[in-house]
């Protein structure tokens, strides 16, 4: 019977990757996602995993390449500032082609910032952040239920295509307490990992795991192998919910948190007769270019609400490709932007002057 | 009839690239000699580091992975947490190990991290042209360091077997050196000592060797041993430093 | 009988077996140089290799073997 349990967010993450079939865990503390590592402390070693607290980001992200060789489904978990020292061993991650999940609670920066929510790190996951031509997928979540179907998926796809995937949870959705409801049993995709590292047992020919080639022509191949790769998922796994946006006068870009805040203006705008629509990309990488695309040839503007300076918002010009104006509304320093707040931006980009 | 002294079957057949009479090459042969003699071909997998010796998972014949700068303890760190059974090595050079990588160095010995590590101390960043390292002797001119090493705005070498050896974790540090055929046996033997230290499963293990790198020393291979005998030895002594009495 | 082999193409010149050898039979070849371009080094006198293996120890690219004389 599937199983309907009351989780803080930071645990619901925990919690999906146990289920996802991950036994390996490296990080370090940082506020707020702390409780992941909090309850993986306990929960790992009852399950017959390993979780070990490293001294810093960098060493994590480098344990995590190390098991992740080695053939195991891993996991680390940070927050902005931890991000940031964890680019490196991405970068190397992606070089060597293996399958990794990180977890980023964001909170806003730049710098110590502050440990309140924010989107501020939409660009570093989603534009590279590390050195070299990569890509991470990026997963929005938005409520505790999309925590865990995220992070189960993530592992999928990290072993599906040996890459890197992110989940780009923030503050707030990670200490929310929310209902979420468990399946009795994941089924994990089953990824070939015959180039892991295990010891060649005397039985088959070396392994190695690398991301230096010194050969131009050796490293251009890798390059345009990882690009091919990048075409498939941006083809086969872009992920969107799409409400209301049949005949919307304007259409709201909003992912996470942003997006929940962004549903209930919906309904204030639609109590005073403003038909607001809501394209939440689920993927932030791949980006949902040709839904926000087909968007554009219907309603006459768009707005992205973010809880940054204006990141996303990027993107989705990008889509709409100049066919319509797109706005920006959002929020910086942790502050969430209030529903009444988004409302009035909306009005006035509507022209429907109020009061 | 077969050879009765011949290269280790743990070593891959073609030539290394390293330049002529450099250390490295010879730790090569001593460590794969050792796996051999182990019976852990089959069962190891290396970290190879970033230095001159940055791919020398071409050169083994078991599995390996390539780390980042510094990183190799902490790559090391995770292959041993999913294969516990395996035999799990670091091979490093001094800056990787005492510059960039102090920090993942000193926690994998002190979480008594069941991995050895071998660490090549040559004084010098080999492979980005000799600049000073953190294990250049006062004085030593590098290109970084063209007027001597000052220890007045240069700090001072870092004795890393010493400062290893404080910790809990670390079970057996020893000090050898790779410049003649009597110092070479006995690398040779501190170094199938550390990796038993791990097969017994009591903690972290480590082998400094004192190693030349002629090219950048500007020396000739046999100044170069010469030098490492008459410079380095004062001031890195020989020797075991901590695990001298397990028995394994 | 049992000697020392130096397998000229994997060798690099370097002198380290020279300095290793006890009885002094091994010298630079000045007069050849192998495909890497380096002259490599040469029993001058193999009679005399008594076969204790110190150059192979001291030799960073496992140039050197002991075998069974005639067995190169
Ligand atoms: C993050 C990073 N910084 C710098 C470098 C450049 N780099 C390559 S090798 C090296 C020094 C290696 O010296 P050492 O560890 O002593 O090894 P050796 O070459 O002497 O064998 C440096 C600084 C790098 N590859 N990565
Ligand atoms: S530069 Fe120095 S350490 Fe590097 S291969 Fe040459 S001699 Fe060896
Ligand atoms: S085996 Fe001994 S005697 Fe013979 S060449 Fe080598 S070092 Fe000299
Ligand atoms: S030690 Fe090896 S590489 Fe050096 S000269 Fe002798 S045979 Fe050649």
């Amino acid at each position: 019977m599937p199983e309907k349990v009351l989780m803080k967010g930071n645990e619901v993450i925990a919690e999906a990757a146990i289920r996802a079939g991950c036994r390996h865990y490296f990080g370090y503390p940082i506020t707020p996602q702390s409780e992941i590592a909090n309850y993986l402390a306990w929960r790992m070693p009852a399950v017959g995993g390993v979780f070990l607290q490293a001294e810093s980001e960098i060493a994590a992200i480098n344990m995590v390449y190390g098991a992740s060789g080695a053939g195991a489904r891993v996991l680390t978990t940070s927050s902005s500032p931890g991000i940031s020292l964890k680019q490196e061993g991405i970068s190397y991650i992606a070089g060597a082609e293996i399958p990794a999940v990180i977890v980023n609670v964001m909170r806003c920066g730049p710098g110590l910032g502050g440990i309140m929510p924010a989107q501020s790190d939409y660009f570093q996951a989603v534009k590279g952040g590390g050195h070299g031509d990569y890509r991470n997928i990026a997963l929005a979540p938005y409520n505790a239920q999309e925590l865990y179907e995220l992070t189960v998926k993530a592992f999928d796809l990290a072993d599906k295509y040996r890459m890197t995937v992110m989940i780009m949870a923030d503050g707030a959705l990670g200490q929310m307490m929310e209902t979420v409801e468990f399946r009795d049993e994941e089924k994990p995709f089953e990824a070939d990992k015959s180039w892991a590292t295990t010891g060649t047992g005397m039985k088959r020919k070396k392994n190695y795991i690398t991301s230096i080639y010194i050969d131009p022509e050796e490293l251009e191949k890798l390059n345009n192998r990882l690009q091919a790769k990048y075409r498939t998922i941006e083809e086969n796994e872009v992920m969107y919910e799409e409400r209301d946006c049949e005949g919307a006068e304007i259409v709201v870009c909003a992912f996470g948190l942003a997006a929940r805040i962004v549903r209930n203006v919906m309904d204030m705008a639609a109590a005073e007769g403003i038909k607001v629509g809501l394209l939440r990309p689920v993927t932030l990488w791949p980006f949902p270019v040709k839904a926000i695309s087909d968007i554009a040839e219907k309603t006459d503007v768009l707005l992205s609400v973010e809880l940054n300076a204006g990141q996303m918002v990027e993107d989705v010009r990008l889509a709409v490709n100049g066919r319509k104006p797109v706005h920006f509304y959002g929020r910086t320093g942790g502050i969430l932007p209030t529903q009444n707040e988004i409302l009035e931006e909306i009005k006035r980009i509507l022209g429907r002057g109020n009061k | 009839m077969m050879p009765v002294m011949q290269s280790p079957r743990s070593l891959e057949k073609p030539t290394m690239h390293y330049c002529p009479g450099c250390s490295h090459g010879i730790a090569h042969r001593v460590v794969a000699e050792v796996i051999d003699e182990l019976g852990l071909e089959g069962n190891t997998i290396g970290v190879s580091s970033v230095g001159c010796s940055y791919n020398n998972y071409l050169y083994f014949t078991f599995d390996m992975q390539q780390a980042a700068h510094g990183r190799a303890p902490a790559v090391a760190t995770g292959i041993k947490r999913v294969h516990p059974e395996r035999t799990v090595f670091t091979y490093q050079g001094d800056g990787d190990l005492a510059a960039i990588g102090t920090a993942e160095i000193i926690h994998a010995a002190a979480r008594g991290e069941k991995i050895t590590t071998i660490f090549i101390n040559n004084t010098t960043y080999g492979m980005t042209s000799g600049q000073m390292a953190p294990t250049t002797l006062a004085g030593q001119v590098t290109t970084t360091s063209p007027a001597g090493r000052n220890t007045s705005t240069q700090g001072y070498p870092i004795r890393m077997s010493e400062v290893l050896a404080q910790l809990e974790g670390a079970v057996f540090i020893e000090r050898v050196s790779m410049h003649d055929v009597n110092h070479i046996i006995q690398a040779k033997r501190a170094i199938k000592k550390a990796f038993r230290v791990q097969m017994a499963g009591l903690g972290f293990s480590m082998v400094e060797v004192l190693s030349t790198c002629p090219t950048n020393w500007g020396l000739t291979p046999i100044k170069a041993v010469g030098w490492l005998e008459k410079n380095m030895m004062e001031y890195y002594k020989l020797g075991n430093l901590k695990g001298k009495d397990l028995e394994v | 009988m049992l000697r020392a082999v130096i397998y000229s193409e994997r060798c690099k010149g370097c002198g380290l077996c020279i300095a290793a050898c006890p009885k002094k039979i091994i010298a630079i070849n000045k007069s050849e140089f192998n495909q890497m371009g380096y002259n490599p080094s040469m029993l001058t006198d193999p009679g005399k290799c008594i076969a204790c293996g110190r150059c192979v120890i001291a030799c960073p690219d496992t140039a050197i073997e002991i075998k069974e004389a005639g067995d190169a």
